[in-house]
This record gives structure tokens, sequence and C-alpha cells, in this order.
């Protein structure tokens, strides 16, 4: 068994088919790419793997285990994490308070200890603080640790984003568009944390992006989807010199 | 200008910021011990102050931190009054026993408001907890084998360990204590996952959910903590105001409850505190107004001329005692506040407190660009 696998993936929803028959595999310790034209479903395949929506049809796969019917917030405590195209994160908090709620996933919440505060829940937010502290070290955001989100420039705020991804220690990290807003050097530097994130702390990436720079930098392997359907699938270059994918992107 | 240096993450962990905020609180709580020697006329009125700041804290749980808006809270106050005067008065339980079944029976009515609160939003959810709060004052003066229905029911003094705590001294010690160990206690939660889990579902659901916060028991949860924390300013409030009627737990309280979070300032513990000081002590001070400004008037007008003083202090004087004045003041005061102060009264403090801890480099632009509204306020 792969890694992660969708098969055969497909949501309708009223008459509109957004994902047909969408089947790919990801092989543990890749970078894996999704593109394709606005409207194609590329978020949408995220909403189905983050459980936000209910496939129609077909199967997900995660570690020999099916998580088709998972609920969402236990899609976390499975190992996925991700991003969000348009940034969700809590701006009425702190960097560090974003970054410590990644690491819901690993806590185990008792309300009556939490509320006398005792020393075991004393000694657990100990533990995620030097959690959350290593991502910040990772990520060099130690200059706004402090800071309210919304006080924050645009750029700043995607990392931010990502780190609070990276706090649940996932095994698979969803990135939706990570470069979308970003200026030329901060895509290049989000292209090296991709890097980094494969390299050093081992996870897997599956991201879905538009600029081609970066996904020919990081990349593995790509999908190219048009219209909910597969297009194409190979390496970086294979999928950008296939005829059906220059077709779906200038149409013809 | 002020730096924090830290050098362990338990500096980050504890309730208080610094030793110097620690002194701080010290001081402000030798202040209120003090205060009954200070101001003994008016020790009744901040005992409502220090009730009302139960009921801040309670609704700033709800609506401040996990952002679902309720204008359903004075029917939990009136579930817990009721529930603690039927347990003390008729069952004759412990005052102590009776204060903890109102709190647990007040929360059990939370978590059946809150079941609907997890399918509904925004201003929908608050037209829902509206609904409940019209059918509970219904139930407060029908259901007359306990309520006593709208004849009303008079509430003894309480007693603790057959203590007697009649005099407004012993009743003020006893609702300050129960307002700090309710602050002790939401502070608490708020430093730990659950309270981190709450702003995060007011901040963004759908994040919250893929950071693996269980959307359903975490807003169970707000409501039902809440809805405690209101039951039990509900026994306080009971005997507090000595009689029980239904009208007493009508809409209009609910919505200075509401007014009381968002004059305070959203989002803060401080907030509830400075919202209960402005909404208990307003009236106070219009009817303080009432008496003086007439004769104000009428002495400033009065260097004019004898018949103008005399007109202006009856002007004046015919103003202040409209009887729509109070919810008039109330409302101007709740627009300037959304107009100029979308932060409330925490938001302008933090601001002040801003500049002196950066003196000479504060600049009026820091918070130009910021006028933003908690999204429990935009209603999503």
């Amino acid at each position: 068994m792969s890694f992660f696998a969708a098969d055969d993936l497909g949501v309708s929803f009223g008459g509109i088919r957004a994902v047909d028959g969408v089947s790919f595999e990801v092989d543990a310790g890749q970078v894996f790419t999704i593109i394709g034209p606005n409207g194609a479903g590329k978020t949408t395949i995220f909403n189905l793997i983050s459980r936000i929506y209910d496939p129609t049809d077909g199967r997900l796969t995660f570690r020999d285990e099916d998580i088709t019917r998972v609920p969402p917030h236990e899609i976390a405590r499975r190992g996925i994490a991700r991003t969000f195209q348009n940034i969700e994160l809590f701006e009425h908090a702190s960097v560090l308070d974003n970054l410590l709620l990644g690491r819901h996933a690993h806590a185990r919440p008792h309300l009556l200890q939490e509320l006398l505060y005792l020393p075991r829940v004393r000694a657990a937010e100990r533990g995620h603080r030097e959690a959350a502290e290593k991502v910040i070290d990772f990520l060099d955001l130690q200059a706004y640790r402090d800071s309210l989100v919304v006080n924050l420039p645009y750029g700043v705020r995607k990392v931010v984003e990502m780190g609070r991804a990276l706090c649940t220690e996932p095994a698979l990290l969803l990135l939706d568009e990570p470069s979308s807003g970003l200026s030329v050097e901060e895509t290049e530097d989000m292209a090296f944390w991709i890097q980094d994130i494969r390299a050093l702390l081992g996870i897997t990436v599956l991201m879905v992006e538009h600029d081609m720079s970066l996904v020919g930098a990081v990349s593995d392997r790509v999908l190219a989807l048009n219209y909910g359907r597969v297009v194409a699938c190979g390496t970086c270059q294979e999928v950008q010199s296939h005829p059906d994918v220059i077709k779906a992107y200038l149409g013809g | 200008m002020r730096f924090a240096f830290k050098t362990s993450y338990d500096h980050d962990l504890g309730l208080f910021r610094d030793p110097v905020q620690r002194r701080w609180y010290a001081a402000l709580l030798a202040a209120v011990l003090l205060l009954p020697w200070a101001v003994p006329d008016y020790l009744s009125d901040v005992s409502l102050v220090f009730i009302y700041g139960l009921c801040g804290l309670s609704l700033m749980v709800l609506a401040g931190f996990t952002g679902l808006v309720s204008l359903g809270h004075a029917a939990f106050l009136g579930i817990g009054a009721y529930a603690h005067v039927f347990f003390l008065q008729d069952l004759g339980l412990p005052w102590v026993v009776s204060v903890a079944l109102a709190a647990a029976l007040t929360a059990a009515a939370g978590v059946l408001v809150g079941l609907p609160a997890l399918r509904m939003t925004g201003v929908y959810l608050t037209i829902a907890t509206l609904a409940f709060a019209l059918i509970i004052q219904e139930v407060f003066s029908r259901w007359e084998r306990v309520t006593h229905g709208l004849k009303g029911r008079p509430v003894d003094k309480p007693v603790i360990f057959g203590v007697s705590l009649a005099s407004d001294a012993a009743f003020y010690f006893l609702c300050l204590a129960l307002l700090i160990g309710g602050l002790w206690l939401t502070a608490n939660v708020l430093r730990a996952p659950t309270g981190r889990a709450w702003v995060a579902i007011r901040d963004s659901e759908i994040a919250a959910q893929s950071m693996g916060v269980h959307l359903a028991r975490y807003k169970t949860l707000a409501f039902a903590y809440s809805a405690a924390l209101m039951g039990a300013a509900g026994a306080l409030f009971a005997h507090r105001i000595g009689f029980l009627a239904p009208d007493i737990f009508s809409v209009l309280l609910s919505i200075q409850f509401l007014l009381m979070v968002v004059v305070g300032g959203l989002g803060s513990l401080h907030g509830a505190i400075y919202g209960a000081v402005f909404v208990a002590m307003l009236p106070v001070l219009i009817a303080q107004m009432r008496d003086t400004t007439p004769q104000w008037a009428g002495h400033v007008v009065g260097l004019l001329g004898r018949d103008a003083g005399a007109a202006a202090y009856l002007a004046v004087d015919r103003f202040v005692k409209q009887p729509g004045l109070e919810p008039g003041i109330f409302g101007l005061i709740l627009v300037l506040f959304i107009l100029f102060e979308p932060l409330g009264i925490y938001g302008r403090w933090r601001k002040i407190q801003l500049l002196f801890s950066t003196f000479p480099l504060y600049k009026r632009a820091t918070f130009r660009r910021q006028k933003t509204y908690m999204r429990s306020e935009r209603l999503r």
C-alpha cells in the first residue's frame, strides 16, 4: 500500500461534478503538487482530504487506513495538517497562541483539571511550548512570537499558518497555494522551507500551486487537473509539456 | 520603555505578566478589601458591580472568547436565582450546596441551549437564545409552585455555615470572593488548551476543525461553563435584590449584559469587569445627576439673570426626569463605543498603557489602521 492514496475520488454539488474520478498516490517523503486552471477542483480535493466535504464516491487511504469517513477533527490526530488558500489564522490571538493551538491534536484537555490549573496541566503546557518553540526556530518567527496576527503583514501570516500546521507534527502536510500573495523573494524562501520540511522534518508534502517556478523547484511529481478530471500526471517537465495540459491552460 | 526579560517558559504560563503586574493586582485587592470602610454607604451598589462582573465574565466566555453571541443570558441568571431560592428555602439545603446545585442546573440548561448552537451561527443563534429567554420568562411566571409566579418570591439573607451574612459588608465580601473565584477559574481555562480552542472557534471554525478541535464538544462546553457562571451569579443576585419576580429577567437585562461585554471590550477578562462597573454604576450616576444637574444649570445660567436661571432649572429638570433617559444614555454610549472604540474600555486602556510604556516613541498612527472588530461582533 502507498503512503497516501485517493482512489476514484468524486464529489458532486447538485449538478456540478467538482471532482470526478480522481486517483493518485503519494509516496512517503515526496513533494506532490496539484496544478490546474481556476475551478479545476484543486482546493475541493484538499477539502475532501481534510473531510470538510463528504466525497460522493471513492476512497481515501492514509498509512493503510481508510479515512474516507473519519470526522474532520480526527484528521489532524491521524497526522494530516493543512493550510488554507486565504489564510485562516486566529486573528485576535498572538502568533504563539496560534502555534499552540496547532498542538491541540496532541492535547488531552480535561476541563476540571484546567479550571484548577493543576501541575499536570502546567507540565503539558510546557511541553507544548517547547514543541512550538522548535517550529518558531525552524521558521525564524522569533521576532513575531508575541504579535497579534491582525498586525502582521501577509507574507509573515503565510509562514505562521505553515508553522501552525507543522505544530501538529504531521506526517502529511497539505499546502493550499503557499505562494499566493507573496513577493518573488518570499516565494523563493517558501521553496527553501518546503525543501527543508521534507529533508529535515521528513514530512510528505501535498500542495496546490500556480507558480510554476516554485512547482518546478520542489515537486517530485505533478498532477494536472481540469474540470475535476486528471489531465496528466508525472514529473514537472512531463506535465508541463503535455499537450492536454497546454490546451487546458491556453484553450484551443 | 520597559522590556520583558524572560528566562523560562513558566514566565508565560503564570497568571500575571511580571512581578510589577502582580503588585498592581495585590494593590487592587487591598483597595477592594478596604473599600467597606472607605465608602460604607455604597457597598450595596458595589456588590452589584461584583455580581454583574460574574455575569460579564459568563457572557465574555461565550461572546468574547467563543464568538457565540447570546441574548438569553438573563434567563440563565433567572434559572440560577430561582433554583437557588428553591433549593435553599423549599428544600432547606445548605447555602454552599444550593449554589453549587443551582450552577449545575443552569449549566445543564446551557447545554440544552447549546445544542442548536451546533447548527446555527451568527445572528440566527442570537435569535434562538432570545427565543429561549422569552420561553423561560414565561415558565417563571407560570410555574407557580416553585417561582410563586407573578406574585414574586421574597429571598432570605444568606446564612453560610450558621453565620449570617445579612449586613451589607458581609454580603460585599461574599460577592467579592465569588467574583475572584470566577475570575481565577476562567483565567485558568483560558490559558489552557480548552480556552485556546474557544478562541480558535471564534476566529475560524474551519481552521479550528482542521487542527483537531471538536466543534460540537467545545461549543457545548462554552455554553455550559458560561451558564454555570451565570447560575452562581443568579444565586447572589437573588440575595441582592431580595425579591424575585419574572419581569426582572427580561430581554432588557440580557441586552444590558451584552452591552457590558461590548463596552468593556470583547475578548478580554478586564473588559467584563470594566463593563460591569459601567453598567452597574451608570444608573447610580444618573440618579445623582437627576438631583444635582438642574441646580447646577440653574446656577450657571442664573449668572445671566434670575429668570433665565429659573427657566434653565425647569428645562433641565424636566429633561433629566424623562422616564426613558436611562436606556437612551445606555444606547448612546453603546453607539459611540462601536463607532470610536470597537475594543471597548479595555482597548482604550491598552492604548493609554502603550503611551506610557513606550513614552517618547508613541505615535498616534500606531492605531490608525487598526480599528478591527472581533468576529463575534461581525456575526459572520
